[in-house]
């Protein structure tokens, strides 16, 4: 929803960032505002994964150049769990499997290190269950779950729905979702969407990044952004995912390329 | 010119590990009750072991079975044989364990300390004590020093210096529900000093027990920190498991910081018998645990569960042998490393399946975590098969703390610390969470814990 006057909650300008010497995001800009959802798409190897990982402060990425204001402050120099802290969440595109390790305490280990940074007391194991218990609701997981470790044996669509399971537990005010989607049947898709949809509101923005045109018919996005050779080319409303569904990625670059030219 | 002075000083090197056993023995040994008719035999089965260990010689590295391992460390300590040291029984209440207040024997430095045990749990019948404070187990003889491989130098040194022991005895059809706590305590002294701590297990047919061995220190600090002298413990425990018994043993190596440990585990299992071992090795600047299991029956069980974790200098053998002899025998062991700095853990696990031993289904995997690029680990998983009808696997892993894993974690808000230390603590979680005594369990998830947050 676009919202009158909302926060900024991400300001990037001019970003460039390299993993091993290449440089895969080359001067991308994006804003957005609370209440927003925003959706990036564009083809493989446009740096879409790049940039999720880059804001969420993945250390195999370096930024050249540029700025990222979250709500206020330069996030660049904030460690990878500082921006978790301050609400910057990022839904993997192949969460990992941590054997050994149970998804409730997991959770309850994430959960606590955000209400320390809060200087609220951090929760027991009876009050966590009961907060959880309430969480699991939000994208129909099974209870069992919780007591295996984290995503080991899951199904592709039980790991998505984990990690919507701890957005929903750590109620970022910034919401990456890399490729969510990908490899998930139609119900699993529904019920991930769903539970993205309610936890959407007028005070955090969701950043969608996707391949596919089929996840914005449930989740609809406020803009849609396609990211071409590490630049965001274009932007638009959810029309333009119907388009770039219909003519392919080709006709966006060709429009670029036409521009360019007119100038 | 040089040349010659290094040949000379690894003749004299040579000439001093041949002799080190019999000098030791002669340092160090004393006599006991001597002219007792009731100890002769004790005195012919030290007499024996102390023939056998003056002709060994202290293993060097061209030892196949000591390659990794250097003990010549020893050449250079000057031991005497241990004090005896009185230990009040708050210095030990940290090592004590809740499930096991009255089944507790305590030695403190190989000698028993009546004022810090007590036995008051046990069922009828069933006897644990020190061997030379109680009335003798009838048949006590066929057992003591009697398993496979006791020629064996060091467990020779340990038989022929056997003055006093813990025994355990469980009559047939006894289930002992209390873990019975066998806590060997060394205390420092004056002088570096050796102390052999000796275990005497008899489970007998369809009985079952469960058994703490515990190495630790009072005295001397924290085990991570170094102690005054070095000392040296080199303990012999022998396990008989009777007929469908069941024999649950948990060992606790946590030696003082300047320790050298050396212990030898030999478990006898008749048919359909049960025992399910977890060694846990977190102390000595040096440690060499050999465990040996002989099946004498068919339909026996063994899981052999390992966890090694060092840190600074420490280096930690772990070689076990599991020697099938018979049909239908199942056995289980996982091996787990987690080494620091410049430490050093060793492993070498063999399972020998003849052909008398068909339909055997033995499983074993070693599974290693290095922490710093200057960590070490040598691996070892050896099968030998004979038999043609048997399900056998083994496999070895060394791996690093995952960096996506730990990015992972921090992107859900944990620090760098917290993540690795969540991941080590699930690794080694694997060995501690099976250890079937709550309290114990607790022990060595905040020794696990203490030794990561001295990391940071």
């Amino acid at each position: 929803m676009i919202v009158e006057n909302g926060e900024v909650i991400l300001s990037v300008r001019d970003l460039r960032a390299e993993v091993d010497g290449v440089e895969i995001l080359k001067g991308l800009n994006l804003e957005i505002k609370a209440g927003e959802i925003h959706a990036i798409m564009g083809p493989n190897g446009s740096g879409k994964s790049t940039f999720s990982k880059v804001l969420a402060g993945h250390p195999d990425y370096t930024v050249t150049g540029g700025e990222v204001i979250f709500r206020g402050g330069n996030i660049l120099e904030m460690a990878a769990e500082e921006r978790a802290r301050a609400g910057v969440f990022l839904a993997f595109q192949y969460p990992l499997e941590i054997p050994g390790v149970t998804n409730l305490d997991f959770l309850r280990v994430a959960y606590n290190s955000h209400r320390k940074h809060k200087g609220l007391e951090e929760l027991d194991a009876l009050d966590f269950d009961d907060l959880i218990q309430e969480k699991l609701e939000v994208v129909k997981m099974n209870p069992a779950f919780l007591s295996r470790s984290v995503n080991e044996g899951f199904s592709g669509g039980e790991k998505k729905r984990n990690e919507i399971l701890q957005m929903a537990l750590l109620e970022p005010k910034l919401a990456i979702l890399d490729e969510t989607d990908s490899g998930l049947d139609i119900d699993a898709l529904r019920i991930v969407a769903n539970g993205v949809n309610q936890l959407a509101s007028a005070e955090n923005a969701m950043l969608v990044i996707t391949h596919y045109q089929r996840l914005l018919n449930y989740i609809v996005p406020d803009y849609v952004h396609v990211m071409e050779a590490g630049r965001i080319v274009t932007t638009g409303t959810k029309e333009l995912a119907l388009e770039l569904e219909a003519r392919g990625y080709e006709w966006v670059r060709e429009e670029e390329a036409a521009e360019v030219g007119a100038r | 010119m040089s040349v010659e002075v290094v040949g000379k000083d690894l003749k004299l090197v040579s000439a001093d590990r041949e002799a080190y056993f019999a000098r030791l023995l002669q340092r160090v040994n004393q006599r006991v009750s001597q002219g007792d008719e009731k100890w002769e035999w004790l005195q012919e089965l030290r007499s024996r072991a102390a023939a056998l260990a003056s002709e060994g010689a202290l293993p060097s590295t061209r030892d196949e079975e000591w390659r990794f391992t250097d003990v010549s460390e020893l050449l250079r300590l000057n031991l005497q044989a241990a004090e005896p040291v009185d230990v009040p029984v708050e210095s030990v209440a940290a090592l004590s364990l809740p499930e096991a207040a009255q089944s507790r024997l305590v030695f403190v430095n190989g000698v028993f300390a009546p004022h810090l045990s007590e036995v008051a749990a046990l069922p009828a019948g069933v006897l644990a004590g020190n061997l030379l404070g109680g009335e003798l187990p009838v048949g006590i003889e066929e057992y003591l020093g009697k398993q496979s491989g006791g020629e064996e130098v060091f467990a020779a040194l340990n038989t022929a210096g056997l003055t006093d022991a813990a025994v355990v005895w469980v009559p047939k059809n006894v289930a002992v529900a209390a873990p019975i706590h066998l806590l060997f305590v060394g205390a420092a002294g004056a002088e570096s000093f050796i102390v052999q701590p000796r275990c005497l297990v008899v489970a007998e047919h369809g009985s079952s027990v469960t058994l703490v061995e515990h190495y630790a220190t009072v005295g001397m600090g924290c085990p991570d920190k170094p102690a005054a002298r070095p000392y040296f413990t080199n303990a012999v425990t022998e396990i008989w498991a009777g007929e469908n018994a069941e024999v649950t043993h948990i060992r606790v190596q946590r030696e003082g910081a300047e320790g050298f440990h050396v212990s030898r585990g030999a478990v006898a299992q008749a048919r359909n018998s049960r025992y399910s071992c977890y060694a846990v090795s977190l102390g000595a600047k040096l440690s060499r645990h050999n465990l040996e299991v002989f099946q004498t029956g068919e339909g026996t069980e063994t899981t052999l569960n390992g966890l090694t974790m060092i840190v600074g200098e420490q280096v930690a053998d772990t070689h076990s042998v599991i020697a099938l002899n018979h049909p239908h025998g199942r056995s289980r062991q996982l091996h787990k490393c987690i080494v620091d700095d410049r430490a050093h853990s060793v492993f070498n696990g063999k399972v020998f399946v003849p052909k008398a031993a068909q339909l055997t289904d033995a499983a074993q995997l070693s599974r290693n975590l290095l922490l710093s690029s200057k960590a070490r680990v040598d691996t070892k998983p050896q099968l030998e098969i004979t038999a043609d009808n048997v399900k056998c696997s083994h496999g070895a892993t060394v791996s690093q703390l995952d960096a996506e894993e730990v990015f992972y974690l921090q992107s859900r808000g944990l620090s760098a610390a917290d993540a690795r230390n969540l991941l080590i603590d699930s690794f080694a979680g694997e060995v501690i969470g099976q250890i079937p005594v709550y309290s114990l369990r607790k022990m060595l998830s905040r020794c696990v814990g203490c030794r990561m947050d001295s990391w940071e």
